[in-house]
């Protein structure tokens, strides 16, 4: 690049279409990040005008710009540290006063702005007419109508922004009225302000001094730097504070946001008439259906039940595919290579524990694509809505219900992307809640291992236990998230005052764009680190081999093999052999006393043990200790459950012990790195390892002795 | 018309904000959705579990628990 490009900076309230206009200016040309030291997202984008790139950053969607939450934190210091060329606010037309808080609030700070004053379209059919010209004279900003979703008035919204960005103006902040008491006081702490370089002598004194009023924590904290200059401020604060709660009976900070809306009130009174009042539109008719006491609950089930049948219906085939992929090139580079640990490192180890998670991501996938219908559409607030009184009890947030069922609610599902749901979730505490319990439910890589365990001794009641098992997750989860809540999650809930958008249709465009950068993050931490946890598992159990003399002996002993048939069983000894010998194998033998109360043998402890990586990996892990050899497949599940059920050490109690165990054991890797990820520090994944872990013991400890003493083990 | 608490409003009533009485993290959320005194609104309707409660407010729709509505004090206007 010759020249520095502009940069403009996008903000706007959550559902103004911020989103949309993002993509409608940038198209394909974005990308994820994360702002330096906090989880908040970081988009950014280049949009071409006249054949220059301009740089688009996204700044978290917020309705304010306090110090209360993260979001509204990066956004403001973004603007005031990073000063972006020019700010532009998308404000919904539809939902003028409320939206225009928020640019208010960038006028005050003085920040180049042009208002993308967006949805017209809805917001004509509502009945309301804005006279644009008079709205960008009153406010003294450029205001360009747009409508997101069709790409209407992009061009012109450039070029607004790029003109203000080219005139590279001082910051010239708003100046209004919060009534006698505040001016007063803002006119005292402006004139000790003045001549103070805060950031840079940035910030306007008034902003400062407003900032002051208002209670800011961050601003407090700067200006505490000059503990002189603070000695004298305080003082106006605490005066203006005692004289407003005296005569008005309210906060400073109050006063202020109900002037700044009188003042938004002002300029609506000019600018805007309604040409008809629609008192009902048809979003509430919907809302008045779909949130009924009644009909609500049936189709938030029914809803939930159409997101499990499409996301399994629709990954289907491409898991399917996969899975040959990884079996044809594992078997490729097996054929091509000779014998020896490398070959088994590259096809079991990485071929097999990669290529063994890798496989879920088309279900990954769509259900993303699921997830990204319900937020789209509007109705992912429905679901808070109509659940939050029921998870509330438990410490939860109405959010929290679709995190629970993605993760395996209605079994089947994954933790994965049931971590990451959880992103929705506003409540700091109760979102950590959640990612702690998530990992209870259900998930598609436990099914295997129940379905085998079941149909070896089960039969006859297979969907009921099942079933017992979904509903234990449930209850589980719950009682945990109640305790966490209670304990090391302690603390006031987060208001859950939300905004419940109009219904709207997604666009296909918007659906994938969101589907595809989730993947692609997914993709992109789990894949990393999977290849090296493939590896030491991998290791674990194939070091340090057979001892020389038995190695021996089975070398003897099938060159001297009859038939190929006494070879295979020769070769699946061997392996078994091998399995226990590993480290791996040591390991399950050291714990078998510890485990011995649950019922489990080294064997199933080896298994657990290589569970840690991905859950599928135990029935496979099962196969190789009992000298199964490779059990893929149906029909290896099969002949496994039959070898399970001719075991001396094995019955029906111990298999329900393991089954309560496996459902609430630790999380698997690819959970604990998206754990890691989501709360930006791997105390809470750790933790997560030994809570679920102490659980899982004492329950399938209560599970197997209880049903000792009642005379089940036979 | 007596000044009560948004709780205590029924699905389909009018009222105005008369008062919000919390201040910090509550009140500054409010407020920025728009709650402040003389605001005209209407109640949508409550969740199957009549918490929490839907409310009309500028022209969009907005949910809070009750607890958070016991700190809106209205005052009920006559229904047309």
């Amino acid at each position: 690049m010759s020249q520095p490009g502009l940069t403009i900076a996008l903000a706007g309230n959550p559902n103004a279409g911020k989103t949309s206009l993002f993509n409608a200016l940038t198209g394909a040309r974005q990308h994820v990040g994360n702002y330096p030291g906090v989880t908040v997202e970081k988009k950014e984008g280049e949009a071409r005008h006249q054949g220059q790139a301009v740089r688009v950053v996204d700044l978290p969607g917020t309705y304010s710009l306090t110090a209360y939450s993260l979001e509204e934190l990066v956004a403001r210091n973004y603007v005031i540290d990073e000063r972006p060329d020019v700010v532009v606010d998308v404000v919904d037309a539809a939902n003028l006063e409320r939206n225009l808080y928020l640019a208010v609030q960038f006028m005050e700070l003085g920040a180049p702005l042009v208002i993308a004053l967006n949805m017209m379209d809805v917001a004509e059919q509502r009945g309301m007419k804005i006279d644009v010209a008079k709205l960008s004279q009153l406010l003294g900003v450029p205001v360009v109508p747009t409508v997101a979703r069709s790409g209407k008035g992009m061009d012109e919204l450039l070029a607004a922004a790029v003109k203000v960005a080219q005139a590279r103006e001082p910051w010239r902040p708003l100046t209004i009225s919060y009534g006698g008491d505040v001016d007063e006081g803002l006119k005292e702490l402006t004139a000790l302000l003045e001549g103070k370089e805060v950031r840079q002598g940035l910030l306007s004194p008034r902003w400062l001094a407003l900032k002051c009023l208002e209670a800011d924590q961050e601003v407090l904290e700067k200006l505490k730097e000059d503990p002189a200059l603070t000695q004298r401020l305080m003082p106006v604060c605490q005066r203006v504070a005692g004289h407003v709660r005296q005569t008005m009976d309210d906060e400073p900070e109050s006063v202020i946001a109900d002037y700044r809306y009188g003042f938004i009130s002002a300029i609506a009174r000019q600018a805007l008439t309604w040409e008809r009042e629609v008192r009902m539109d048809f979003s509430d008719k919907v809302d008045r259906v779909l949130t009924n006491r009644l009909v609500g609950p049936l189709f938030l089930v029914a809803v939930l039940y159409a997101v499990y049948e499409f996301v399994f219906w629709a990954s289907e085939g491409p898991v399917a595919g996969l899975e040959a992929l990884f079996g044809w090139l594992g078997e490729a580079v097996g054929g091509v290579m000779a014998e020896g640990a490398l070959r088994s490192l590259l096809v079991d180890g990485i071929i097999g524990g990669v290529g063994g998670v890798l496989v879920f991501v088309p279900l990954i996938m769509f259900m993303f694509f699921a997830i990204a219908i319900m937020e789209d559409s509007g109705y992912m607030a429905r679901v808070a809505y109509l659940m939050d009184r029921v998870l509330r009890a438990f410490g939860l947030h109405g959010s929290s219900v679709i995190s629970l069922i993605v993760g395996g609610g209605i079994s089947g599902g994954c933790a994965v992307p049931g971590i990451m749901a959880t992103r929705t979730l506003k409540d700091p505490q109760a979102r950590l809640a959640t990612m702690l319990v998530v990992p209870f439910m259900n998930c598609g890589a436990k099914m295997p291992v129940f379905g085998l365990l079941i149909a070896a001794f089960f039969a006859e009641k297979q969907a009921q236990v099942m079933f017992g098992l979904t509903i234990f997750a449930w209850v589980l989860a719950l009682i945990a998230a109640r305790i966490l809540r209670s304990t090391l999650l302690k603390g006031e809930q987060a208001p859950f005052v939300m905004e419940l958008p109009p219904y709207r249709t997604p666009t296909l465009k918007g659906l994938l764009i969101h589907m595809w950068e989730r993947t692609w993050q997914y993709l992109k931490k789990a894949g990393t680190l999977l290849l090296g946890v493939s590896i030491v598992m991998w290791a674990l159990m194939s070091f340090p081999g057979l001892p020389e003399e038995r190695a021996a002996h089975y070398e003897q002993a099938l060159t001297q093999a009859s038939s190929e048939e006494a070879k295979t069983e020769l070769a699946n000894q061997q392996a078994s052999e091998e399995l226990s010998s590993s480290l791996a194998g040591r390991i399950g033998h050291a714990v078998s006393l510890v485990t011995a109360p649950l019922g489990f043998e080294w064997r199933t402890n080896v298994a657990l043990l290589g569970g840690l990586a991905a859950k599928e990996v135990i029935v496979s892990t099962l196969g190789t200790a009992y000298s199964m050899g490779k059990t893929e497949g149906e029909e290896g599940e099969a002949s496994l459950a039959e070898r399970l059920k001719g075991e001396p050490g094995w019955n029906a109690l111990n298999a329900l012990s393991l089954m309560v165990f496996v459902l609430i054991y630790s999380p698997c890797l690819a959970t604990l790195v998206v754990m890691r990820r989501e709360t930006g520090s791997w105390r809470w994944p750790v933790f997560g390892v030994v809570y679920t872990t102490a659980v899982a013991y004492v329950v399938a400890l209560i599970v197997h002795q209880g049903g000792l003493l009642l005379g089940l083990g036979g | 018309m007596p000044d009560i608490s948004m709780r205590q409003l029924q699905a389909g009533q009018n009222a105005t904000v008369v008062k919000i009485t919390t201040a910090g993290e509550l009140g500054r959320r409010l407020r920025d959705m728009g709650l402040v005194p003389g605001t005209p609104l209407v109640v949508i309707g409550r969740a199957p579990l009549k918490d929490p409660v839907e409310i009309k407010l500028r022209g969009y729709n907005l949910t809070l628990r009750n607890n958070e509505a016991d700190h809106i004090v209205v005052r009920v206007e006559d229904n047309q």
